[in-house]
């Protein structure tokens, strides 16, 4: 492209060549901005290809006359180096900018502007935007399902529990916390699992029982992946270790589940819960759905456990294997007290991306009955009294999932760029 | 001795174990079976099905057997999966490239589309596309040609089918291209490798896979016309495309979403693998006198993929897997046919569940065969 390199500036000019494109830049944005925000077509006069166009190469030779090796102004050395180091990239630039100016006035104006979230019908929604209104009659049945509406305490009490309880173990006394992963691995998960049972299902303590059938929404998609989480860890720790023994049987019976597991997809292991499983239970023993679900899921993702720390397991340098050893420790022995806590650190990252995935393959639940987010969206999407506002509830899930996965996902970065400086 | 008995005794213990718990559910499979009347077996699979599919690739209707409704669901899982393979690919090369453009804007605007739809179910995506984007589509009495002679509708994707004449002679100058082009590339690298020669391989091959093919219409007598969709009125109000192919919403709302998800790791899988290699070996390829294409070519790609290909084949794989969600929009996949219909329609639960995870399993563990052989002959060979 030296042929457009011709209107160079050089030592004298270079003022005007930078005022000069700086001037057609903005005219090009400006243009495209009144054709977005105010729907005036300011150059319907040129023909038709011509008027599309006109920004962009008005646009592209602005740039090309800003662009200089070095010009010694900072904020322009700074755009020259960013956004327009070539022909090539100032298009592509300019074509970006121009793509969010033109979202973003009908995306603002339908989420916000002509949208609605007064009153408590579909006949409230009156404007050509969203219809938050909709959102905000379910927006209880979209986090907590078919439980009862005044028992709703119960869920959240028990969700601040659990967190509380998890975070407990930053304030244990020094003297106590060689007991902090005794803590996480074995108390914690038992004591969550009693506070869950026993505070959302009810039944004992004075407590009004409520049958899974009526769990639902958000809520339902954590406690599955919690408690899906809690008991996959232990059982991924044995297959791991199954994994990487030096006894044969055990080594290939490792091998044979977890890449059983792996191979195939979670739909299926949940139609296998939902229909094959009440097959190879005694006859009058029944099994609860949800819980079905669970130990599906569990033994599913107990698999990508294992092999998430089997990873931990290899990172091991051999001379901590050898140094064990050489103390004289046994097989369990060396594994508890040297090995797997220091793999177990290793593999934290890991597992929140296990976790991650746990979260975001919950909603599949939804297919074999189980009316979390995704299937209380499509419940309420064939409500007669709502049709046709789709799109406001999977914008809302997409949002509220959005947030809960990038917040999980950039903490388990933080947490591998920390662990790979400590190391 | 005491030795010994360590080793075995946890080994006997454990396949014992193993052998219980399976003893344990064939003999209540065993009682629970006899209980409701049903019988073990696959006999079935030969039966008439007697249920209809709404999009198939074979020739199908309720009439045929169990075992065909099962390759109908195979073919369309195998066929959903294919496109979204292309696409992803495509898609997550572009951004993977795009994350490490010089360009701040192409950067953090590649950065933010891969934390977007990485970070939301694919199921929900699935929905979204099924039941919000494509339901605004226009109804077909309304729908403008999209390029001209397709037509994007509420009721699928309308594209024109292709009527071949003397199909087969295209296919073997097809094959007759692919063995020129793998003889050819043989001697280049021969006559390379002797003599420091360097032949276009590139463009020879480029003008034989135009060239050929075309010689077919010419001398050979193929020809091909094109099915255009025409809008047909069925009654006053409904409207329907005819000719052409119809591709079903739910297919293409599986493939965008399928695909766009995948895409974002494919792109992170492209992204550390350009990453992966160092910046000496571009400095030295350079100081030896490559141009940079041949640095690309012959330095820079080949470490790349190595790094790259793995990884991404892990992600097809999940892609494969992950089709099966095409059960919750009813598109007739694998699951939805198999383990849906068939399963409601005989109740050999244990039989159709097992055969359809099988499948699966048998495609994961070809592919990662595959792969294996394929990490064993790219790995670094250090001598």
């Amino acid at each position: 492209m030296n042929s457009l390199n011709f209107l160079k500036s050089n030592k004298q000019n270079f003022y005007y060549f930078l005022y000069l494109g700086l001037f057609l830049f903005s005219i090009s944005i400006l243009d495209v901005a009144i054709n977005s925000f105010l729907k005036i077509n300011v150059t319907s006069f040129l023909p038709g290809i011509l008027s599309i166009f006109l920004p962009l190469i008005l646009g592209f030779v602005g740039l090309n006359f800003i662009r200089t090796e070095y010009s010694g102004i900072k904020s322009l050395d700074i755009v020259n180096k960013n956004i327009n180091t070539n022909n090539f990239n100032a298009i592509l630039t300019l074509l970006i900018i121009f793509a969010i100016i033109k979202a973003t006035p009908p995306s603002l104006s339908w989420m916000i502007f002509d949208a609605n979230i007064s009153g408590d019908t579909k006949e409230a929604c009156t404007g050509t935007g969203a219809c938050w209104t909709y959102v905000k009659v379910w927006f209880r049945r979209f986090m907590y399902g078919m439980y009862p509406n005044d028992l709703h305490w119960r869920i959240n009490l028990a969700f601040i529990l659990v967190i509380a309880l998890g975070f407990f173990g930053f304030f244990l006394r020094d003297n106590l916390k060689k007991y902090l992963a005794l803590y996480y691995v074995i108390i914690y998960p038992i004591i969550a699992f009693l506070v869950i049972y026993y505070l959302i299902s009810g039944g004992s303590f004075g407590l009004v029982w409520v049958e899974t059938g009526a769990w639902g929404g958000l809520s339902l998609t954590f406690i599955v992946s919690f408690f899906c989480l809690i008991f996959c860890f232990p059982l991924g720790m044995v297959l791991a270790l199954g994994r990487r023994s030096s006894l044969p049987m055990i080594r290939y019976i490792s091998i044979g589940y977890i890449e059983f597991w792996r191979g195939v997809p979670l739909i299926t292991v949940l139609f296998m819960s939902s229909v094959m499983f009440p097959m190879f239970l005694p006859e009058d023993f029944f099994m609860d759905k949800l819980v079905r679900v669970i130990i599906a899921i569990t033994l599913f993702e107990g698999a990508y456990c294992a092999e998430v720390i089997r990873g931990g397991l290899q990172a091991l340098p051999r001379g901590q294997y050898d140094a064990a050893k050489s103390l004289g420790m046994g097989y369990w022995k060396m594994h508890i007290f040297v090995i797997l806590p220091q793999a177990l650190k290793l593999v934290i990252p890991g597992i929140c991306n296990t976790f991650l995935a746990l979260v975001k393959d919950t909603p599949l639940i939804f297919v074999v009955g189980l009316a979390e987010l995704a299937g209380m969206l499509a419940l309420a999407k064939t409500n007669p009294k709502w049709l046709g506002f789709a799109m406001e509830g999977y914008i809302f899930a997409a949002i509220i999932f959005w947030i809960i996965c990038y917040a999980m996902s950039k903490y388990s970065y933080n947490l591998e760029a920390k662990y790979k400086t400590e190391r | 001795m005491n030795n010994k008995i360590k080793k075995i005794l946890p080994q006997i213990i454990t396949v014992l174990f193993v052998l219980g718990i399976f003893g344990f559910f064939t003999f209540n499979a065993q009682i629970n079976m006899d209980n409701r009347g049903i019988d073990f077996g696959f006999g079935f699979l030969t039966q008439e099905s007697s249920f209809d599919v709404q999009f198939s690739l074979i020739e199908y209707s309720g009439s045929h057997s169990y075992a065909r409704a099962y390759l109908v669901g195979l073919l369309n899982t195998l066929l959903v999966s294919f496109i979204s393979i292309i696409f992803c690919t495509i898609l997550g090369v572009i951004f993977g490239v795009a994350r490490l453009s010089s360009n701040y804007l192409i950067r953090n605007s590649a950065a933010w589309y891969v934390e977007f739809f990485r970070n939301i179910p694919l199921l929900l995506q699935i929905f979204f596309w099924y039941y919000a984007a494509l339901r605004a589509l226009p109804v077909p009495e309304k729908a403008g040609p999209w390029f001209g002679v397709t037509y994007m509708t509420i009721k699928g994707y309308y594209i024109p089918s292709f009527i071949w004449t003397n199909l087969d002679i295209f296919l073997y100058s097809i094959l007759a291209v692919i063995v020129s082009i793998i003889i050819i590339s043989t001697y280049a690298k021969k006559l390379q490798e002797n003599e420091g020669k360097q032949t276009p391989v590139f463009f020879i091959s480029l003008g034989l896979i135009f060239v050929l093919p075309a010689l077919t219409f010419f001398i050979g007598g193929v020809s091909l016309d094109f099915g255009i969709p025409v809008l047909k009125q069925l009654s006053k109000t409904s409207y329907v495309f005819e000719g052409g192919i119809g591709l079903p919403p739910e297919l293409i709302a599986l493939v965008l979403a399928l695909s766009l998800y995948t895409s974002t790791f494919v792109a992170e899988c492209v992204r550390a693998g350009i990453q992966g290699i160092g910046k000496g070996q571009k400095e030295a390829a350079a100081s030896v006198g490559l141009t940079p294409n041949q640095i690309l070519k012959l330095v820079v790609m080949p470490q790349a993929l190595r790094i790259i290909i793995p990884p991404t084949t892990n992600q097809y794989l999940n892609l494969t897997k992950n089709s099966s969600l095409a059960a919750a929009i009813a598109y007739p996949d694998l699951v939805l046919v198999f383990a849906g219909t068939a399963l409601m329609q005989t109740g050999k639960a244990i039989e159709i569940v097992s055969i359809t995870m099988l499948t699966y399993l048998s495609i994961s563990l070809a592919i990662a065969a595959i792969m294996n052989w394929y990490n064993k002959k790219i790995e670094i060979k250090e001598k």
